[in-house]
Order: structure tokens, then C-alpha cells, then sequence
């Protein structure tokens, strides 16, 4: 069996620094999955809730014991969107998008301009899109996601007991609440194919 | 089995004002996108932030925006209930949509100033 056979200290060594390596993230990287991956994943989870709540969120269809229940669920999913969002766009706008833009210092191979990821896009026709339409969307519909959740927040805690009656007033809250998710969407698909063409590293 | 109606009666009117607010900030955010399309020295002027470029503005301006007009709203209807919140959802969803289309690039791209 492989195990049994004499290894040479060379290899072995390799090995070692290879399993070492194998989940290692740079800074960058790990502030990238933070933001996709982490505060996204988390956006998305906190959407499906906090609709399906709020969607449910009806006097002919709950008790009040399911009410009270329905409504804590509401409200914290609504609140939790609302904090994940903001999270996620300033982290986004503030740390992650001065990596993306930053300037090469002079000319450089299209090789080392992969450290350089807006410049990298642009340098190839190919990519270009990318950042032209990709990034432009992304970084500006991305803000309008935040805006949107936190009124929902807002106005599911303030008319709580209203809502269960108000249909209309429900009807615009999902209408916003799945309009905010779809800003939020549209920015983590791009998001996530753009840092597969030009990874921030 | 029903359910009990345990309303406190809150004016509606404070949820209208969050909700033509938000339709407010998004728009505000849309149009700035549109004018630094625009003109460069409007974008130059915007950058907030050197890292960040004109973005910084366009976002900080618009959430500025959404905040004052939610605060003047609240402020005038917070005791009331509207008449005709149909309007004002209606208003909303129009400014709401006026911002999707206008961070869109393939549009604010016409009104580009190169």
C-alpha cells in the first residue's frame, strides 16, 4: 500500500507545506468571500424568511398565537436583510471597490495586470464587458437593495398589528422587499463572474 | 378561528413617508449616476473619496437625499392617516423604477459626456 512505502524527507516536506497551503485565502480574498459568500448568502437566506413571513403575514390565515410568532419572524427577518445589506454594500463600496480600481503604477503585461482587476478587464476586448457593463451595474443598482430593505424593516415594526389587515400596504412591502432582492441578485451574479474573471487577489 | 385586532390604530402616515422616501433616495441615487455619466467635472466633483472615485458621492448624496425626505415626510404625517396612499405607492414604484432604469448602463451610457 501507498503508506507503507519509504518516503524521502523531501517529499514529505513538500506534502507539508502543500496540506498547509490548501485552504489558505489571502486578506483580499477572505474580505471577498466575507462579502459574496458570508453577508450574500446570508442576505438571500433572510430574504426567502422574511417574504414567505411576510407573504403569510394575514389575519384570515393566522391565529393570534401564529401571529405573534409570524411577526417576530417578520421583523427579524426583515431587520436582519436590512443590517446584511448595508454590511454588504459598504464593504463592497469601501474596501473591496479601491482594490478593484486601483491604478497600475506604468505599462504592464497583461500577466502582472491580473493584481490590477478593473485595469486587467479593460485591457482585453474579451473582458472588457465586464467591468463596462458588469461593474458599472453592479456597484451602482447594489445601493438601491439597502434603501429598499431597511423601509420594509421600518414599516413591518411600525405597523405591525395594521399589517395584518392592510393588504395594500403588504402588497407595496413585498413589491419592495422583492425589488430589493432583485438589486441585491443582480449585484451578486455579477459579482460573483466578475471575481472569476479578474480575482482579487 | 380569527384574530383579534390588537391595533394600537399607528397613523398609516409614517409608513407612506418611509415608503415615497425610499422611491425618493433610489431615484436621487439614479439621477446622480446620470449626471456624472454626464459631465466630468460633476463627477470630479463627487469623488468623495479618492479610492472610491465619483461612486462615493453618488452614493453618500443619495442617501442624504432618501434621509431628509423620509425625516421631512415623517415629520408631516407621522399623525395621520392618508387619504389616498394609492397615490403615494403609485409615486413610489415610479421613482423606484426611474432608478432601475437609470443606473442601468446601457442607458446612463447615452448621456455619456467622453
Amino acid at each position: 500500500m501507498l503508506r507503507n512505502l519509504p518516503r524521502s524527507p523531501r517529499r514529505g516536506a513538500a506534502r507539508e507545506i502543500e496540506e498547509q497551503v490548501l485552504m489558505s485565502l489571502t486578506f483580499r480574498e477572505f474580505v471577498t468571500a466575507l462579502h459574496g459568500l458570508i453577508l450574500g448568502a446570508g442576505f438571500l437566506l433572510a430574504f426567502t424568511g422574511g417574504f414567505a413571513a411576510l407573504w403569510g403575514y394575514r389575519s384570515e390565515w393566522l391565529t393570534n398565537d401564529g401571529a405573534k410568532a409570524a411577526l417576530r419572524k417578520t421583523m427579524l427577518s426583515t431587520w436582519t436583510m436590512a443590517t446584511l445589506a448595508w454590511a454588504t454594500v459598504l464593504i463592497g463600496t469601501y474596501v473591496l471597490y479601491p482594490w478593484y480600481r486601483a491604478q497600475p503604477p506604468g505599462i504592464m503585461s497583461s500577466l502582472q495586470l491580473q493584481g490590477y482587476s478593473r485595469s486587467y478587464l479593460l485591457s482585453n476586448v474579451r473582458t472588457a464587458g465586464w467591468h463596462q457593463f458588469g461593474m458599472e451595474w453592479k456597484e451602482h443598482v447594489a445601493w438601491l437593495a439597502p434603501i429598499l430593505a431597511t423601509t420594509v424593516a421600518f414599516v413591518v415594526t411600525r405597523q405591525r398589528h395594521q399589517l395584518l389587515y392592510n393588504a395594500h400596504l403588504r402588497r407595496v412591502l413585498l413589491f419592495l422587499f422583492a425589488i430589493s432582492f432583485f438589486c441585491a441578485a443582480v449585484a451578486g451574479f455579477l459579482g460573483a463572474f466578475i471575481n472569476k474573471a479578474a480575482p482579487l487577489r | 378561528m380569527t384574530v383579534e385586532n390588537q391595533a394600537g390604530n399607528t397613523p398609516d402616515g409614517g409608513s407612506w413617508a418611509a415608503v415615497l422616501a425610499a422611491g425618493i433616495g433610489c431615484a436621487a441615487i439614479g439621477v446622480l449616476t446620470d449626471l456624472s455619466e454626464a459631465s466630468k467635472s460633476f463627477s470630479s466633483a463627487l469623488s468623495f473619496s479618492r479610492p472610491v472615485g465619483d461612486l462615493s458621492g453618488k452614493t453618500t448624496l443619495g442617501i442624504v437625499c432618501w434621509l431628509l425626505a423620509w425625516g421631512f415626510l415623517h415629520l408631516r404625517w407621522r399623525r395621520r392617516d392618508l387619504a389616498a396612499p394609492g397615490r403615494i405607492a403609485a409615486l413610489a414604484i415610479v421613482f423606484i423604477l426611474v432608478a432601475l432604469i437609470a443606473v442601468f448602463p446601457p442607458f446612463f451610457e447615452l448621456f455619456s459626456g467622453d
